[in-house]
């Protein structure tokens, strides 16, 4: 016997087998994250002042330089997120090429937040500013290096679809379809936390 | 089926295998041999706590020979340091390497897809890597018993600051703990997507039987629960490994030094973040338990079980009231009184659901014709011991009586009730109750009794002593016992009687080994009875016979009916399956 509603939708709850999947494992995510945002709150309000100053002084004139970078990182990951469902919009109107000059856009917008995320990353532990230097600068590197294990992960599965996976497409177009909109489902989860992360690690001191 | 005309290789079939049955089986043993390796710890450490200091006798060797490897010194004996990386290793490894595996990786793998009509588990090769990373969780685990300075040692529960300025074993500990949590997070995730999506035909939720409800609201709690204590994880590696005060707080003194951190952190947060999902944690160690219960005492008093609905209210509202309850953990830690007295109403809230659970079971009984097997006889044994552990919990959530006996040997004992001679009985009750179904062979009543009987005994020698030192006011985790301890002395002679009925605890699974070997090595019969226990569920009767081959059913059953109808007036048997549409057409 097959396992059923791996493809094709069970009417009663109106999802496939890995829809549901991926929706719970996002659940599980909220509350990773849910769990590293409180974090957040307590070690705030518990500080007298925010970011704490520490050995090299306070971050905060680092870190208003670094606003435009982590801006245009924000414009780089939301555009990502445009072409991750015209890409998925492109399998559903059965047009390949057009899927890969997509996935390839979001694949590259990906890469450029990377860059963007190393320059920023060396400036401030350069200048001193590493994880254990205060609470602040603990969270920053946590919060962030985890949204960025988040995007290599993500970047991996895409490349993968990028290149052997699609293959797929020739046999199980529809199965291949899904895939790219369980992925794609990640790809805004993983922007989403960024839009969290933006104002409260960058904006709000 | 599919899978007849090629053969699988060894490494496909029992191995790297995809088969839920195979990676039930397979989640099954390796649980059941940490379990015995946790029993094991214990069972030295109990001799540490009543002849304190002298040397472990049959194994002094190998104890000296460890503790030496860590850098303590002994001279057979159990050195207080070694006994605390024990006791912390204990813990952990009877919660997630031998419990949790076992209620959930697997009794849910190899029933859930079994009763609910599927032909495997949603997501075959997620179940197949959920289980290796789990293994690679408890080797990263017993590996850590060989660094220097040995395994974590500041308890299962790891409060800072102690754990991050605690030895090597603790980041060991940390590691293991995320591929753990990975591993429960998938298994938990595919049982989910399995219940919702490949439910049989006809099988509405209501018609589920109790135990499937039971891995449901289980694997929610492990998907909701599991990631911040994922999180707080990743955040104390971040205090060892990269010097961060997530956990640490300004001004920290250490051996007279001042640590050399940021600070600035909260071990308060720690806690919150750990008892979120370590108190969940409970229902995900009983629940399954309670449903494995639930089938057993409908099968063999062969009536309906009592208040079907009632139960399965009961249990989703357990779960959801387990995320609130969390800080009762926490009433001593200054937190305020507003936040006690929230956690002290929802813990008395929560009693209420696992009241109707018990009383239930309780009620189902009355006029029942009951079967005195041996899965019965654990499941009767379950209800008293489930229920003293409930009961003594209440004083617990009370946050006055709390400051007595908060941290005291009553709290071991208390929630080794709940656990010990609660899930493990119900796990026992399990393993005898569908052994037939995974193997075509009856386990054997007489030495199935013997092991009842005399685990029922001996778990009570253990712990109920300790509610009784426990309310004298003993503290828990001393390594000699409490002879140095002035609150101990008057309830000191205790210890030599709970070690004693620890080590014949041990003793009385003899009975339960052999059987289980001697009914493996048996030869089966030739045509296996497909329903020995004559029960209603879908496992029962509609599978291939036992061994079940890949796919499960030959064809999709539908279902008709809720999981209990037994005695049904005008029905020829004393059971009417789900599948069966008329009781006439029988």
């Amino acid at each position: 016997m097959e396992i059923p509603y791996n493809v094709q939708v069970r009417e009663d709850t109106g999802l496939y087998n890995s829809k549901l999947g991926i929706w719970l494992f996002l659940a599980s995510e909220v509350m990773l994250f849910g769990g590293l945002f409180s974090a957040y709150i307590l070690l705030r309000t518990g500080a007298p002042v925010w970011p704490p100053i520490g050995e090299h002084g306070s971050i905060m004139h680092i870190l208003k330089e670094t606003i435009p970078h982590a801006t245009f990182n924000t414009v780089v990951l939301i555009a990502s997120s445009v072409t991750m469902v015209m890409a998925w919009v492109s399998l559903k109107m059965k047009d390949l090429r057009k899927f890969r000059i997509y996935l390839g856009t979001t694949l590259l917008c990906a890469l450029v937040f990377l860059i963007v995320k190393y320059f920023e990353y060396s400036h401030k532990i350069h200048e001193g500013f590493v994880p254990s230097h205060d609470t602040y600068m603990a969270l920053y590197f946590t919060l962030t290096g985890l949204h960025v294990l988040h995007i290599i992960g993500g970047m991996i599965v895409l490349g993968y679809f990028f290149g052997p996976g699609i293959k797929m497409w020739d046999n199980e177009p529809e199965r291949f379809t899904n895939r790219i909109e369980i992925v794609g489902l990640y790809w805004h989860f993983v922007d989403l936390v960024w839009i969290f992360l933006f104002p409260i690690l960058y904006l709000l001191n | 089926m599919s899978d007849s005309h090629h053969e699988e290789s060894y490494w496909r079939k029992y191995i790297f295998s995809t088969d839920h049955k195979t990676i039930g089986i397979q989640y099954g043993i390796t649980a059941l041999l940490f379990l015995f390796f946790g029993f094991s710890l214990m069972m030295v450490m109990r001799w540490q706590l009543a002849f304190p200091d002298q040397a472990v006798p049959v194994i002094g060797g190998l104890i000296q020979w460890l503790a030496e490897l860590n850098g303590f010194a002994s001279i057979g004996n159990l050195p207080s340091d070694l006994y605390n990386v024990f006791g912390a290793m204990h813990g952990t490894i009877m919660i997630f390497l031998g419990v949790v595996p076992l209620v959930v990786g697997a009794f849910g793998n190899y029933i859930v897809p079994l009763q609910i009509g599927a032909p495997d588990m949603a997501f075959p090769k997620l179940n197949m890597t959920s289980y290796w990373v789990y293994f690679i969780g408890g080797v990263i685990m017993l590996v850590s018993f060989f660094l220097p300075g040995g395994a974590a040692n500041s308890g299962w529960t790891s409060y800072p600051p102690l754990s991050v300025i605690a030895t090597t074993g603790q980041t060991f500990w940390l590691l293991g703990m995320v591929f753990l949590i990975t591993s429960s997070l998938l298994g938990s995730i595919n049982i989910i997507v399995t219940i919702i999506q490949l439910r049989a035909p006809g099988l509405t939720w209501m018609r589920l039987p109790f135990f499937v409800w039971a891995q449901f609201v289980t694997s929610f709690l492990l998907v909701l629960a599991f990631p911040p204590l994922e999180a707080a994880g990743f955040l104390q590696l971040m205090d060892r490994v990269f010097d961060t005060s997530f956990f640490l707080p300004s001004g920290l003194v250490v051996g007279g030094e001042a640590l050399d951190v940021s600070g600035g952190g909260s071990p308060l947060l720690w806690q919150h973040l750990f008892w979120f999902l370590a108190h969940p944690e409970v229902y995900v160690l009983i629940l399954p338990g309670m449903g494995v219960i639930a089938e057993i005492i409908a099968n063999n008093t062969r009536k309906p079980i009592w208040g079907y609905k009632s139960l399965v209210y009961s249990v989703v509202f357990l779960g959801f009231m387990s995320f609130i309850v969390w800080a009762h953990h926490m009433f001593m830690t200054g937190m305020g009184q507003g936040m006690s007295i929230f956690f002290q109403t929802t813990t008395m809230i929560i009693s209420v659901p696992s009241v109707i659970i018990l009383s239930c079971f309780m009620l189902s009984l009355w006029g029942g014709s009951i079967r005195f097997n041996t899965p019965m006889l654990f499941a009767l044994g379950w209800i008293p011991m489930f229920g003293i552990g409930g009961l003594t919990g209440l004083p617990l959530g009370l946050s006055t009586l709390d400051i007595h006996l908060h941290d005291t040997y009553y709290v071991i004992g208390h929630f080794h009730y709940v656990v010990a001679p609660g899930t493990i009985f119900a796990i026992f009750a399990g393993i005898y109750y569908w052994f037939p179904k995974m193997t075509g062979k009856m386990l054997d009543e007489t030495l199935g009794k013997i092991h009842f009987f005399f685990s029922f005994i001996f778990m009570n020698g253990i712990f109920w002593p300790m509610l009784i030192q426990g309310m004298a006011g003993v503290s828990r985790r001393l390594a000699d016992g409490g002879e140095s301890y002035a609150h101990a002395q008057g309830t000191l002679h205790l210890n030599e009687f709970m070690s004693y009925s620890a080590w014949l605890l041990a003793i009385a699974q003899i009975p339960f080994i052999i059987n289980l070997i001697r009914t493996l090595l048996r030869k089966k019969a030739a045509e296996p009875d497909p329903n020995p226990w004559r029960a209603t569920t879908i496992e029962w009767t509609d599978t291939t016979s036992p061994p079940m081959g890949h796919g499960n059913f030959e064809k999709v059953p539908t279902v008709y009916r809720g999981p209990y109808e037994y005695s049904v007036p005008g029905d020829s048997t004393d059971f009417t399956p789900q599948t069966s549409k008329l009781i006439k057409d029988r």
